[in-house]
């Protein structure tokens, strides 16, 4: 019975996860400019991540794989925003303009160069 | 630096012992080529750990113990500010309204600042863009995001991690 309960919440949670997978993709993809493309990067970088390794470690149940998936969940999130931060102060220091608003920073077509 | 050398001696000692525990659960080989080894990466990153001016952070190993009550604050956080976002990018008419905002850190040390931008990239819709002397640049996906921000409550909860 017990069994059925944590495999039904593991299967929730891991569905959500994958979920948040592809709102991030999704995301990426509607976003005008860079700067509002990372939040949907860390959508499926935090959410995603904390949704799939809970629903993986219920299926692993009380066992050191839980242990050791609870350590890779951490050091992910750990990580995950430092390489975000990287990524953004390059864009700013590299001149891209963080209040571009909601205009697209895509190249405009034709303009010589 | 010499004169403050026992204080150092006890966190790289209890850094080992982190080390050697966390290294021990994850083998479940006791053979000695492995703890062999196990003792090598230890002594090693405890090297790059000082070589990377860890000790001269003696706040990291102290806030450690705080940092469990504050992952549970900040997991709600993100649970919040994901259902959020996602909502954003699902809706057909994308109502986001991009931010930049500045905010001053109100913790004090290195440690403190890093643990508050990096818990606001990692709650999604907003992320730092820049941390310089006590100053973070901060982009929001709204507005609301912004003005969420601005009432503090990270910055007091990061400020709070530090304090002894």
């Amino acid at each position: 019975m017990i069994d059925i309960a944590l495999d039904i919440l593991s299967w929730i949670l891991l569905s959500l996860g994958g979920a948040c997978v592809l709102i991030g993709g999704i995301g990426g993809l509607r976003l005008p400019n860079f700067y509002t493309r990372i939040h949907a990067a860390s959508l499926t970088d935090t959410m995603a991540t904390i949704l799939i390794f809970v629903g993986m470690m219920l299926q692993a149940g009380l066992t050191l794989a839980t242990l050791k998936l609870f350590a890779i969940m951490l050091f992910l999130l750990l990580t995950g925003p430092t390489a975000t931060y990287a990524l953004a102060n390059a864009a700013l220091l590299s001149g891209l303009k963080p209040d571009a608003g909601t205009a697209s920073d895509k190249p405009k077509e034709n303009t010589p160069e | 630096m010499l004169q403050r050398g026992e204080a150092r001696l006890s966190s790289v000692l209890l850094l080992l012992l982190i080390l050697s525990i966390t290294w021990l659960l994850w083998s479940g080989l006791y053979k000695p080529l492995v703890v062999g080894l196990g003792v090598f990466s230890c002594v090693l990153s405890v090297y790059l750990a000082h070589r990377m001016g860890f000790f001269r952070h003696q706040a990291l190993l102290g806030l450690l113990p705080r940092l469990p009550g504050y992952w549970i604050w900040l997991l709600r956080e993100i649970i919040v500010s994901s259902i959020d976002v996602a909502k954003l990018i699902l809706k057909p008419s994308l109502p986001i309204s991009p931010t930049v905002v500045v905010l001053e850190a109100q913790a004090q040390t290195d440690v403190g600042q890093v643990i508050l931008g990096n818990s606001i990239t990692l709650s999604p819709g907003t992320v730092t863009l820049d941390l310089h002397e006590g100053k973070l640049l901060i982009h929001c996906l709204t507005n609301e995001g912004a003005r969420e921000l601005q009432k503090g409550e990270a910055n007091r909860r990061a400020a709070a991690l530090e304090r002894k």
